[in-house]
């Protein structure tokens, strides 16, 4: 190479070029295939089922939407939900989901491959974070280059936060919406650095489909802003951001207001009034720019003054208009859930629902290492790579890093958008290190370099301050490391006092010649890359062990290990499901706390009277109000409601922990919310939360109580409830409103039918006819003609 | 003082920017010419809202949207096919004009499905 003319050593050049394109793409082919398979832990121990709560919604959406047609579920209004009041699906989902995996299913259909819809459902996630891992290695490319994309990708693939909401069976919005927010970041990155309209138009698109596919799409029509404001204010302003922010700003605004459930939210809620505000300043401020390039200096200041003194004026009426229209609406224009997250505190004082869904909570310390492991470390890093030097792209992949690392802190729900860009930076952090030490290696194997002895004066050699110096090197520049020709110069270190220079015969000056470059060891470059592959075979250990143990159970089905080393496993739900699909009217509406709503109706196929959709607050505490209440009131409200079914939920005799006794106070918070007679202490004995013979007779007297312990006491003579751990307090009763029509095996789920009312009442007759005759006799005492 | 001097500022302001922007390119102008009725088209349309309500707000919408949208490619057309523009000196003049096309297109698509 070194003894090559120059037409040699381009053809060598080329030569190696397409072997490293080659390379990459069996690299990112093997990466999309370890990202669809580390997914498949569910498929392979338990069914091919779909898992939790809100994936069934979906499914039951995707089955109507697959054998309806598209214009029956755009109109759709489900009757079986919310009863009486319904709901209207068609502007209340977001679509994108079920419209995508209609889609692949009506293909592979029209092609005669038969996978049934709820195959096509399942395997959905694990396609999609394939593509979202390509999606990585494109959007790291244009940041940084093609080591750090690789890396990215790989990382992704396998980062155990988006395997938990990916994986084989979770059929769920941010299955598809993480790929259509990386995407929608690549394209937009990829219009900044080009400044080409066609991909400001695809990046429109490619927005368009992240707002039919999760309301989490307000991160990015919030983010873009920001980061465009950033770049003005740091005099990083270029035509090119103009060509990039604009346009998607008015086809994406147009776009989300397509969507039936955004509607004209796209342009009415505070959410989005950041990109307009940024639209009128990048207005200002390209007309600003104009200007300066026409006129002369002294022109431009007189422009300026003028331009301020009367621009102030406007600008406060205009403030003043908009400050008005905004305080005048009690939320400030924001909706409950975006509120939740700029004030962490605001749900747990208004909005007891928001607070009580458990992935509102904020995350604990350890979920941090649990989720995103070793990225949690690297990120500082790759943050200061990316300052090195700071381009739109790296400066842009740094703010996403900040502002989710804030959201993720409010809520642990909001990890998943913290784990991309946490692979982002991370596989920036990790590619620019091993840059360093292979270059190191490179330059300080014999036979290499044209007999140039180049010894570094490094300060230490320890793995961290390596490493962490390593990165304050100037950018890796992949193609002109080919070339072996090139000066170092070493830094004067204050350890050791001698200095080398060596200048090596040059063939070719490069312009980036006076770059310095940090030479490290050879020893200390050899074990730094051993020790960086270990740290990535910790990496991928934790994430196989998380995606088999962790995340891969359908919750549908439990499992536990028996005495004997085998598997028991517990399919109560679908037994009840099943019981109540085939020995039920198919009108029979069915009541039970929102959790199990779009599994009954799934499942089931009963009508229900809330579901997972939490839509109505009143609504649901009726239903919490009712399992708070003595047995008659109890009665009373659900026959109102029609209601001929219960269900619930009771984990103690196996020891299931998330059962309704366990949320039981989630129900008299909720329906106390909104009927005052429930008061939440009436439950508590001195304020603590029992069910054993020290509890209230609030407690002891309830719905909920009576139909998850009714003959409980037969099952060991004793009543031991195994989840809270004490005996029960009220053993031996009878229900007079209710009867017990069925009960799993595990006990897990039981059935109770309302009673229908008496046909004779006894006792009133009797004081009937006494008030009778007493009205009688007294009318007879009185002279009629008075 | 301040007045006399404000004053023949502000004309010798006004004159300045009118010679400068007469030194433009006969392209250039043609596609300001576009902008500038786009946009007085759009102000046409917000008036008009204000007089007679909104009630179809998806057509007022779509209506000023899509006069906002055109003028805001126009002006990136401006940017790319400008010569003094040294970003985009390599960037053909045609290609500007079919990004440009494509994407008027996406964008009246779109009106038009939300014009309802």
């Amino acid at each position: 190479m070194s003894t090559a003319g120059p037409e040699g050593a381009n053809g060598a050049t080329t030569l190696r070029n397409a072997f490293g394109g080659v390379l990459s793409f069996f690299i990112l082919l093997l990466i999309g295939v370890l990202a669809f398979s580390i997914r498949l832990f569910s498929v392979i121990k338990y069914e091919s089922v779909i898992h939790e709560f809100d994936p069934y919604f979906n499914y039951r959406v995707t089955q109507f939407l697959t054998k309806q047609g598209i214009y029956e579920f755009w109109n759709w209004f489900d009757d079986r939900t919310w009863y009486p009041l319904g709901r209207v699906i068609g502007g209340t989902v977001y679509p994108g989901l079920t419209l995508t995996a209609g889609t692949m299913w009506w293909i592979l259909n029209s092609l005669n491959i038969p996978l049934s819809v709820e195959t096509v459902c399942v395997f959905t996630a694990p396609i999609f974070s394939a593509f979202a891992s390509w999606a990585t290695y494109l959007l790291t490319k244009e940041a940084k280059g093609v080591g750090a994309g690789l890396t990215a990708a790989a990382l992704l693939a396998m980062v155990p936060s988006y395997i938990s909401r990916s994986v084989a069976g979770s059929y769920d919005n941010e299955a598809v919406a993480i790929f259509a927010l990386i995407f929608t970041f690549y394209l937009y990155i990829k219009t900044l650095n080009t400044g080409s309209l066609f991909y400001a138009t695809l990046n429109a698109l490619a927005y368009f489909y992240m707002v039919c596919s999760w309301g989490g799409y307000t991160f990015i029509i919030n983010l873009i802003p920001m980061h465009v404001l950033l770049c003005i204010l740091t005099g990083r302003y270029s035509s090119r951001l103009y060509i990039a922010y604009a346009p998607l700003v008015v086809l994406g605004t147009l776009l989300a207001a397509l969507v039936p459930v955004v509607g004209f939210n796209a342009v009415m809620t505070s959410e989005h009034f950041a990109s307009f505000l940024v639209f009128i300043i990048i207005h200002v401020v390209a007309l600003v720019y104009y200007i300066k390039g026409i006129l002369t200096p002294r022109m431009f200041k007189a422009a300026v003054t003028l331009v301020v003194s009367v621009g102030l004026v406007v600008c406060c009426a205009v403030v003043a208009v908009l400050v008005a229209l905004v305080a005048s609406s009690p939320t400030k224009g924001w909706s409950g859930r975006s509120l939740s997250l700029l004030d962490p505190t605001y749900a747990s004082k208004y909005i007891p629902i928001i607070a009580s869904v458990s992935e509102h909570q904020p995350p604990t310390w350890p979920s941090y290492f649990m989720d995103i492991n070793i990225l949690a470390f690297l990120v500082p890093a790759g943050i200061i790579a990316c300052f090195l030097p700071l381009s739109d792209a790296s400066s842009f992949v740094v703010l996403y890093i900040v502002t989710s690392v804030y959201f993720s802190g409010v809520m642990v729900r909001l990890m998943l958008v913290l784990a991309p860009a946490a692979c982002i930076i991370s596989g920036i952090a990790l590619s620019e290190a091993f840059t360093v030490f292979t270059r190191s290696i490179k330059f300080q194997l014999p036979g290499l370099s044209l007999g140039s002895q180049v010894e570094s004066g490094d300060v230490t050699s320890s793995v961290a301050v390596a490493q962490n110096s390593s990165t304050a090197v100037a950018r890796n520049d992949v193609a002109k490391a080919e070339k072996a020709q090139e000066a170092s110069k070493t830094r004067p270190s204050k350890k050791n006092k001698k200095k080398e220079k060596d200048i090596v015969e040059k063939e070719s000056v490069t312009p980036h010649s006076d770059r310095r470059h940090l030479i490290l060891p050879m020893e200390a470059s050899v074990i730094s890359i051993f020790l960086l592959v270990l740290l990535g075979a910790f990496y991928v250990i934790h994430c196989v062990w998380a995606a088999a143990e962790a995340y891969s159970a359908p919750s549908i089905v439990l499992t536990s290990q028996s005495p004997d080393g085998g598997l028991h496993v517990f399919d109560d739900f679908r037994e009840a499901y099943a019981w109540l699909r085939h020995n039920t009217d198919v009108d029979d509406k069915v009541a039970s706390w929102w959790d199990y709503g779009y599994q009954t109706t799934a499942m089931a196929n009963r009508t229900v009277i809330v579901d997972n959709n939490t839509w109505n607050n009143t609504h649901i505490a009726t239903v919490g109000t009712a399992m708070s209440s003595p047995e008659k009131a109890a009665w009373e409200i659900f026959n109102s409601l029609d209601v001929k079914y219960i269900l619930v939920v009771f984990g103690g005799l196996v020891g299931y922990p998330s059962d309704d006794i366990n949320k039981f106070l989630w129900m008299v918070r909720i329906g106390g919310g909104v009927f005052p007679h429930i008061k939440e202490p009436d439950y508590l004995r001195d304020g603590q939360y029992r069910i054993d013979s020290q509890a209230t007779p609030t407690m002891l007297n309830c719905l909920m109580y009576k139909l998850s312990y009714y003959r409980f006491v037969e099952t060991d003579g004793q009543g031991f409830d195994r989840v809270r751990r004490t005996e029960i307090g009220k053993k031996h009763f009878k229900l007079s409103y209710f009867e017990e029509v069925f009960t799993t095996h595990h006990w897990m789920v039981r059935i109770y039918k309302l009673k229908p009312p008496k046909n004779r009442i006894r006792g009133k007759t009797k004081k009937l006819k006494s008030k009778g005759s007493s009205k009688r006799s007294v009318a007879g005492k009185r002279n009629p003609w008075n | 003082m301040g007045r006399s001097t404000n004053k023949d500022d502000a004309q010798a302001l006004f004159q300045s920017l009118r010679a400068a922007y007469a030194a433009t390119p006969t392209n250039l102008k043609i596609i300001d010419l576009y902008v500038g009725f786009a946009i007085f088209t759009a102000l046409i349309q917000v008036a008009y809202m204000a007089i007679v309500g909104s009630f179809p707000f998806n057509s007022f919408l779509s209506g000023v949207l899509s006069c906002v949208g055109t003028a805001v490619l126009a002006v990136c057309l401006r940017i790319q096919v400008n010569k003094e523009n040294k970003e985009f000196k390599d960037f053909p003049p045609e290609r500007a004009f079919a990004d440009f096309v494509l994407c008027n297109l996406v964008l009246h698509l779109v009106i038009m499905n939300f014009l309802g």
